[in-house]
């Protein structure tokens, strides 16, 4: 995979055309086509691949104060086997845990296919010193996580020191090895789309495998405009260097709904190749019931009860 | 490990194709009769001639519906006259907003089954007219509602009266849409009208006619003869008609303007225009892109505002046209009920020929053309969304106005050099400016003669912003507080 | 034997809500038991002003104008209820005539009061009006519901939020009128209505400092004091009339808003 230039000093326009133009965004009309996007009528066989996929994609999660090896060896289960009256749903792509909760994920899923992803360095705020976030990420790879989601330091980015908020980047990408690693820009808290821009081509530049849009703890988090915004920056690097980036959203996304329309706007923007778990994630944790509902919908013709579910 | 866990087998690699099912609006919700007459004086008067109305997309003869003749123009004048001097115009302006509020309500409430008919009969996407022409049309007879008590606000020191019968001529691109731009203002102001909607798409105006029976709109106030042109030159001729009021094109324009000529009649008209679209190198490119899209593809281009000469700085033109091709391949041209479509079909076997010829011409005169692969219908008039690239000022694609899914693509330099090839064209109707540096977008808006400038954006129409265009695009507005100009007499 | 009807409660309209007095007190007005408002209650309904008003003001002017038009609706689906409680079928027949006719203002002001400035250089110079913020409104005795509606209407299109006092001695056209309000998809919070003693709520209203803008119709002598009041946080004083319809009413509660932006390549 072909490696992407340090970036200069001053996060200034390269004059070399190795990454996209950073330009603006025009939140209106950004805001506008996310919407019109979202408006696509999606029915029945087209509907079915979409929740199929939904679940194929998620990341499945807890990220709580008050996980135990209990409940993430329960939910590692439901990843692995979202209904167990229905064998032929595929199984989620990952479970992702604090660092802690590594181990009982691992030994639950061994065998499975279903990753581990970690979130690391100081998840969510990030607001400690590098050394001790970078020491985060290679004790969560010690403890045999598959994939590390860490987050970006806002306060950095915020004060415009790019700078640090890059050679962190590149300090955890080198950490992880051969790990997979997500970076998240906590969009909610980066004011503009202009930002999101900047931040998600900054990421990709600094090694990020995938970029994320949140941690899920605060709102506003996966907001289709969000989405959009990042999509195109992932589809301007694809197009200067033929990288391919992935993405993951995570944060706010409860209902089958919304996941279908956050599908949508990849395949009408980035086409048919992002369609995959190797590209594309979606963190969520009621999100996977309601997709189960609509599924039995679609098989039965009635509308489904949370009673018949269960919750992990 | 228990049964639970022991995973489902290989999970199938995923199919990456991912094809979108028919998602078609349903037509139950519209009853179209299979004969209309006129609606002359509140009441439904039997055509002597008819002729089919169809859809586009697939040919499907829909209706029969009159073909008016003079003396059915003659009836609706009558009409208008007779509601105008014995009522209408003596009613408060309250009462008259009543009535405009209560058409705005109905339309709202029976929103969905006229963007059915609007889609079928004319071919337009049902995404289109569910979202823009149904809510705008309401909008319009909302916001002239309000006016037809506040003339003399709006016109301070003027003593605004109406002019009396008003006789209005619409295009077949924006049916209902066009009607309500015609029909609120006047009405507002306390005139009566006979309107003629366009030949192909005469439908949502018949349907319109039991809104105003809901509306218990009084007879005579609005009266709608259908026909092909005669029965609009028959409207325009008419000794009894007070104002001429025409959208459509430039060529039928300048025929009306040397027929009233003389005559007294008070006219507005708004014609044709070959907009141009300015995209600067610093614009929200992604952005753009989509407003480019919006500009030419929306309502398959069959729009006279329609930003069909892309200018692009030459500096951006790279990473522009290729995003602009490579978007245009995920337009989805099909049938305008699915809605999941994109680019609708064209309105008539007529027009359709027209765009092929100009499109024919574009090659023939050396411009590279690019359509994005598209499997269109058998049935019905379509056209692919077309792109030409190195296209000379001079090219027919260039200067005349098309009025399909057609974009001619020039270059220019600086932003001097943007304004003189955008206004070097007869027409004047709209321009649009993309750069994300205000000022830039204020000196473009100052020097382009257009009627209405979109800055960052393209296609906003809205009932309380003036429209209508400079030179040869037409004179008058519609919309906001000038759009009751056209149809008010002042005594100073 | 006549079936015994069931007896309305007059309660107050704060925040989308009937709540009684948080004093429990009533009064007695037009033979029934009003409730009489607090300076509490006046606290929480200007509170439930400033919560609602941005939502309001953010609306389009087109969103405005179609939601006063449904108070009209309303309001004329109530006739002969608001007809008692008023001097009769023309007063109601006016009185939605007059909401109509503020109605349709919403979308149209700017272009009546404001618009492009030719200032001399290049310089692009606009003037626009926005609403003040939240308007306490004193409603007049006479007439009861007509008075109301031509003190109200006004600072609503303008995308103010309201507390108004109702009369004293004809509350109940006013209570009604809450209720209409409460069925017209007006957001909780926009208006507020408050029955009670006018000498004990005025000047809680008039010296808040939360409170932007006060129409002092129905202080009778008690305005210069109120006006002294309202000094503290240069309050907009109106000197509302009870029965007059014109834009220069709304314009009363709009601050204007001039912007400069250069033009140049």
């Amino acid at each position: 995979m072909a490696q992407a230039p340090a970036l200069p000093t001053g996060f200034e326009l390269p004059l070399e055309p190795r990454l996209p133009r950073i330009g603006a965004v025009d939140a209106v009309a950004l805001e506008e086509r996310a919407a019109s996007l979202a408006k696509r009528s999606i029915k029945k066989d087209a509907k079915v691949f979409a929740l199929e996929l939904a679940i194929r994609t998620t990341d499945l999660t807890t990220l709580e104060g008050a996980d135990t090896p209990g409940k993430v060896a329960a939910l590692s289960s439901k990843a692995i086997r979202p209904d167990p009256s229905d064998p032929g749903i595929p199984s989620c792509a990952a479970i992702c845990v604090y660092p802690n909760l590594v181990p009982a994920a691992r030994e639950r899923l061994r065998g499975t296919g279903v990753k581990v992803a970690a979130v690391a360095t100081a998840f969510p705020s990030g607001q400690y010193p590098t050394a001790i976030k970078v020491a985060d990420v290679r004790s969560a790879v010690e403890l045999g996580a598959d994939e590390i989601d860490m987050v970006i330091d806002r306060g950095a980015f915020l004060s415009g020191r790019y700078a640090k908020v890059y050679d962190e980047i590149v300090q955890v990408k080198e950490a992880c090895g051969d790990v997979h690693l997500k970076v998240i820009l906590e969009t909610g808290e980066l004011g503009t789309y202009d930002n999101v821009r900047r931040a998600t081509l900054l990421a990709i530049a600094g090694g990020a495998d995938f970029v994320k849009t949140s941690t899920g703890k605060i709102n506003p988090a996966a907001t289709l405009p969000v989405a959009l915004c990042m999509l195109e920056a992932v589809r301007d690097v694809h197009e200067e260097t033929g990288r391919r980036i992935g993405f993951k959203v995570a944060g706010g996304i409860r209902q089958a709904k919304q996941a279908v329309q956050h599908l949508v706007l990849v395949h009408e923007t980035l086409g048919p190749d992002w369609l995959t778990p190797d590209l594309y994630r979606l963190g969520a944790s009621s999100l996977l019931n309601d997709i189960l509902m609509q599924l039995r919908k679609g098989k039965t013709g009635v509308y489904q009860s949370p009673d018949y579910f269960t919750l992990d | 490990m228990s049964e639970l866990d022991r995973p489902p087998g290989a999970t199938p690699a995923a199919p990456r194709d991912w094809t979108y099912a028919p998602a078609p609006e349903s037509r139950d919700v519209v009853r179209i009769a299979e004969r209309y007459g006129h609606f002359v004086g509140g009441q439904w008067l039997e055509a002597a001639e008819t002729y089919e109305t169809i859809s586009p997309s697939s040919e499907e003869p829909l209706a029969l519906v009159g073909q008016g003749t003079e003396q059915d123009v003659d009836a609706a004048v009558g009409a208008a006259r007779s509601a105008f001097a014995n009522g209408w115009s003596a009613l408060p302006g309250s009462e008259r907003a009543k009535y405009l509020f209560r058409i705005a309500r109905i339309l709202q409430e029976r929103s969905r089954e006229l963007a059915v008919l609007e889609s079928l009969n004319g071919g337009k996407p049902i995404k289109e007219s569910r979202d823009v022409d149904l809510p705008l049309a309401a909008a319009h007879f909302f916001y002239y509602a309000g006016w037809a008590d506040k003339l003399e606000y709006a016109f301070a020191n003027r003593r605004p009266r109406p002019v009396g019968v008003a006789g209005q001529i619409i295009p077949w691109n924006f049916p209902l849409l066009m009607l309500a731009w015609k029909i609120a203002p006047a009405l507002a102001a306390g005139n009566t009208v006979v309107l003629k909607p366009s030949h192909t798409t005469p439908l949502t105006a018949l349907l319109f006619c039991d809104v105003l029976r809901q509306a218990e709109l009084p007879p005579g106030v609005v009266n709608i003869v259908t026909g092909y042109g005669s029965t609009g030159a028959a409207l325009v001729k008419h000794k009894d008609v007070d104002k001429i009021a025409f959208t459509g094109s430039t060529e039928v324009g300048k025929w009306i303007q040397s027929e009233v000529a003389g005559s007294g009649k008070r006219l507005t008209l708004e014609l044709g225009g070959k907009a141009a679209n300015i995209v600067f190198d610093d614009c929200a490119l992604d952005q753009a892109v989509e407003g480019i899209v919006n500009g030419i593809y929306f309502n398959q281009g069959e729009v006279c505002c329609a930003g069909s000469r892309l200018f692009v700085q030459e500096s951006i033109y790279e990473p522009l046209i290729a995003k602009l091709k490579r978007r245009l391949a995920t337009l989805r041209v099909g049938d305008p009920l699915d809605k999941n479509t994109d680019v609708g079909a064209i309105n008539s076997r007529e027009q359709l020929e027209k765009i092929a010829s100009l499109v024919q011409s574009g090659v023939d005169e050396g411009a590279e053309i690019y359509q994005p692969p598209c499997r269109l219908p058998e049935k019905g008039f379509w056209f692919a969304p077309t792109v030409f690239t190195n296209v000379a000022q001079s090219y027919r694609i260039a200067q005349e106005e098309i009025f399909g899914p057609v974009l001619s693509v020039l270059t220019f330099r600086t932003p001097e050099e943007a304004v003189e090839k955008a206004n070097n064209t007869p027409y004047g109707l709209s321009a649009g400016v993309w750069t994300e540096k205000g000022s830039r977008i204020l000196w473009m808006a100052q020097r382009l003669r257009a009627g209405v400038v979109w800055a960052n954006t393209f296609n906003r129409f809205d009932p309380t912003s003036p429209f209508g265009g400079y030179k040869e695009s037409g004179f008058g507005r519609e919309g906001g507080r000038h759009g009751l100009e056209g149809y008010l007499r002042f005594d100073e | 034997m006549s079936r015994l009807p069931v007896k309305k409660t007059y309660k107050l309209y704060i925040g989308g809500a009937f709540p009684r007095s948080e004093s429990g007190r009533t009064y007695e007005a037009e033979g029934q038991n009003v409730a009489r408002a607090s300076r509490k209650d006046a606290r929480d309904a200007v509170r439930a002003a400033r919560a609602a008003q941005p939502g309001w003001a953010a609306a389009t002017a087109y969103n405005r104008g179609q939601v006063l038009y449904r108070l009209a609706e309303m309001v004329e689906a109530r006739v002969p209820e608001f007809a008692e409680l008023c001097s009769g079928h023309g007063e109601v027949e006016q009185a939605i005539d007059r909401i109509v006719w503020y109605a349709g203002w919403a979308d149209k002001l700017p272009q009546v009061l404001g618009g492009a400035n030719p200032v001399a250089g290049p310089y692009f110079n606009f003037t626009i009006p926005e609403p003040t913020g939240v308007v306490a409104v004193l409603a007049p005795d006479e007439p009861p519901l007509l008075g109301l509606v031509t003190r109200l209407l006004p600072p609503l299109v303008g995308g103010n939020a309201v507390v108004a006092v109702a009369s004293e001695s004809r509350p109940l056209a006013a209570v009604e009128l809450a209720e209409a309000v409460a069925t017209s998809d007006l957001p909780g919070g926009v208006v507020n209505l408050l029955t009670g003693f006018r000498k004990e709520l005025a000047p809680i209203l008039a010296s808040h400092m939360d409170v932007n803008a006060l129409d002092v119709c129905g202080a009778d002598g008690d305005t210069p004091e109120l006006e002294r009041l309202a000094a503290e946080n240069v309050k907009r004083v109106v000197h509302g009339r009870a029965d007059v319809q014109s834009p220069w009413e709304i314009a009363s509660f709009l601050e204007l808003k001039t912007v400069w932006h250069p033009i140049g390549q």
